[in-house]
């Protein structure tokens, strides 16, 4: 049966791509999916090679066709999005495509045009496939383009059968990150012992147990602070949610990325070591047994 | 003069150089735009009082007045609506609020109400030098800008404006930065630090915001962003160390400047550099 787990994290920064990237190179019979659409950034180190690429349409945008416009100003007006300027000008980036602005212009000057907010990558790693995305600039990526970053993961595992999908979800509490977990057999949330990491880990933990999906915890960093360490240690205990493992601050991560490896390929010892074991225990934990959070 | 603070990605100390930044002038106005995780607070421990609730327009159908022809369902380009055999059901966290559906309503069957999606708040004391506002979205909501174009009408431009941005490169870090003077973009010196500041710089480009880097960690990584800087004409604005001491304060919410205080004047230093920089 094909298992699925993502990565989150709430707060960026701490440390979840390097951990989907190692979870890459232990996994041997997994597809990778980085739905982080906002900043991907597992292929600086995955490196891989595309073998199929399909654009990416995001909301269509108004375009105003200036020889039929009689300069009335009555889009400007009905835009709640305030996307047009007093010279008449769309910007495209402020427009949501509600289409409004089309349907009341009394010239007809209006027109819905495609427009092309990314692209959709199917891909071959070392480590195995790879389904990913680029998103253009000020491009707004919402659950959609990660759903069918996902849709595109599930067909490829059925094609090269394979039964684990390691997702990179994004990071935050928004619909991006609903998108990103739900369906899925576990989330692995990484979290850091500081008041920030705390909070965001507490607003990540509500969505998952909104969700019922059993849930596991690592604390990264853990040495910079023990006492807000153990503060999370309790809080997890005190939710039912169990905290597989707790890395120290390290340069590894860093020198392994320079080096474009993950932290397994560059690290024998046991900072590894430890991601091996947390490896091993979220592949081998029942997840039958959905989340016994108590909220 | 209003300062944007951004970052391509989080987690590279956007929200330490706000918070750091602020303290370190007499005047400022904190504006935390991360309206997801709004995290400034949990440093300033500031009192906080709520200014207002955060709504979006969302209609409302009654039914004795609906014949079920549909119109609304077809027009919506969000899919908000279905229709059901004896009504019309809406998916609230589906609309935008754009009023595309009353409008072709032959029956005027639909109303418009306002949905709440967040709330703001601000430093109810005014007596500490820093005012802090922020916004916060309920969870699960999907939409952040309604929340920050809210925030930004409470910019009060007799002070220094400083606004914390959410990461990222989408709609709503431009809601955040739209109108600033300049722009401050965090990174590290790696390679993840470098691919999410190249994305970030487009966009201010893209935007024409003068803009300026801070190179937080300098010491762990390696020198392609102050490559990358030099070769694209991108003022490096100072650089912070990786500290032990810096990560410490920081995880007890502590911004370093307050213990730190020779670094309030470096802060003072990039502050009037952003000055010339934004033209104020
Ligand atoms: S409503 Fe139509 S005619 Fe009037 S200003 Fe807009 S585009 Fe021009
Ligand atoms: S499509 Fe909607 S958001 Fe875009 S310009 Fe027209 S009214 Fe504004
Ligand atoms: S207001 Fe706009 S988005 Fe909301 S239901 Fe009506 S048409 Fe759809
Ligand atoms: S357009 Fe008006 S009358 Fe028609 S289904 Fe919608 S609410 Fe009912």
């Amino acid at each position: 049966m094909l298992k699925q787990i993502t990565v989150i994290s709430g707060k960026g920064g701490t440390g979840k791509t390097t951990l989907t990237a190692a979870f890459a190179s232990l996994a041997t019979n997994a597809l990778i999916a980085d739905c982080d659409v906002d900043a991907a950034d597992l292929h600086l180190i995955l490196h891989p090679k595309s073998t199929s690429k399909l654009d990416f349409y995001g909301m269509e945008v108004a375009s105003i066709n200036i020889n039929k416009c009689s300069a009335c100003g009555i889009c400007r007006e009905r835009c709640r999005f305030g996307a047009i300027s007093k010279d008449l000008f769309i910007d495209e980036h402020a427009c949501e495509g509600c289409g409004v602005c089309a349907l009341i212009c009394p010239e007809d000057a209006i027109i819905m045009k495609e427009h092309k907010a990314g692209e959709i990558y199917r891909s071959i790693t070392r480590f195995g496939p790879l389904a990913h995305a680029r998103l253009g600039i000020g491009e707004e990526a919402g659950g959609k383009l990660v759903s069918m970053v996902r849709k595109n993961a599930s067909e490829m595992a059925a094609m090269y059968e394979i039964n684990l999908i390691v997702i990179d979800g994004p990071p935050g509490t928004g619909c991006s990150v609903i998108a990103s977990i739900s369906g899925v057999d576990l989330v692995f949330i990484v979290t850091e012992p500081s008041v920030s990491g705390i909070h965001d880990l507490e607003r990540v933990l509500e969505i998952t147990t909104h969700f019922e999906i059993r849930t596991v915890v690592c604390i990264n960093k853990y040495n910079v602070n023990e006492e807000k360490t153990s503060l999370i240690e309790e809080y997890c205990k005190s939710k039912g949610v169990e905290v597989v493992g707790k890395l120290p601050l390290s340069e590894i991560p860093t020198k392994a990325m320079l080096e474009s490896k993950t932290v397994i390929e560059y690290d024998d010892g046991v900072f590894s070591g430890t991601i091996r074991d947390m490896w091993h225990k979220i592949i081998t934990c029942d997840t039958s047994k959905k989340s016994d959070t108590n909220f | 003069m209003r300062i944007a603070i951004a970052s391509g990605k989080g987690g590279t100390g956007k929200t330490t150089v706000s918070l750091n930044l602020a303290l370190s002038l007499e005047d400022a106005q904190l504006l935390d735009c991360d309206v997801e995780e709004p995290n400034c607070n949990l440093f300033l421990n500031h009192e906080l009082e709520k200014v207002r609730d955060v709504g979006i327009q969302v209609p409302a159908i009654s039914n004795d007045k609906c014949n079920l022809c549909k119109k609304c369902v077809d027009i919506c380009r969000f899919n908000a609506f279905v229709k059901l055999p004896k009504s019309i059901m809406l998916f609230p966290k589906l609309c935008h609020g754009c009023g595309a559906c009353s409008l072709v309503c032959p029956q005027g069957a639909i109303y418009e109400e306002i949905r709440k999606i967040g709330i703001i708040e601000r430093s109810s004391s005014q007596t500490c030098g820093t005012e802090l506002y922020q916004g916060l979205l309920n969870i699960g909501e999907p939409m952040a800008s309604p929340i920050i174009r809210a925030l930004k009408e409470h910019i009060d431009d007799t002070r220094t404006v400083i606004i914390d941005s959410p990461p990222g490169t989408a709609c709503p870090v431009i809601s955040a930065i739209t109108g600033v003077d300049c722009c401050v973009l965090v990174t590290e010196p790696t390679p993840f630090g470098l691919h999410d500041l190249s994305l970030a710089v487009e966009l201010v480009k893209e935007m024409k915001i003068p803009h300026g880097v801070i190179i937080n960690r300098h010491d762990i990584g390696n020198d392609s962003v102050e490559r990358y800087c030099l070769e694209n004409n991108i003022p490096v604005l100072m650089k912070i160390p990786y500290e032990i001491k810096i990560a410490e304060l920081y995880s007890e919410g502590i911004p370093f400047v307050l213990k730190m205080p020779h670094w309030k004047e470096r802060f003072v230093d990039m502050f009037r550099q952003l000055q010339v920089l934004g033209g104020c």
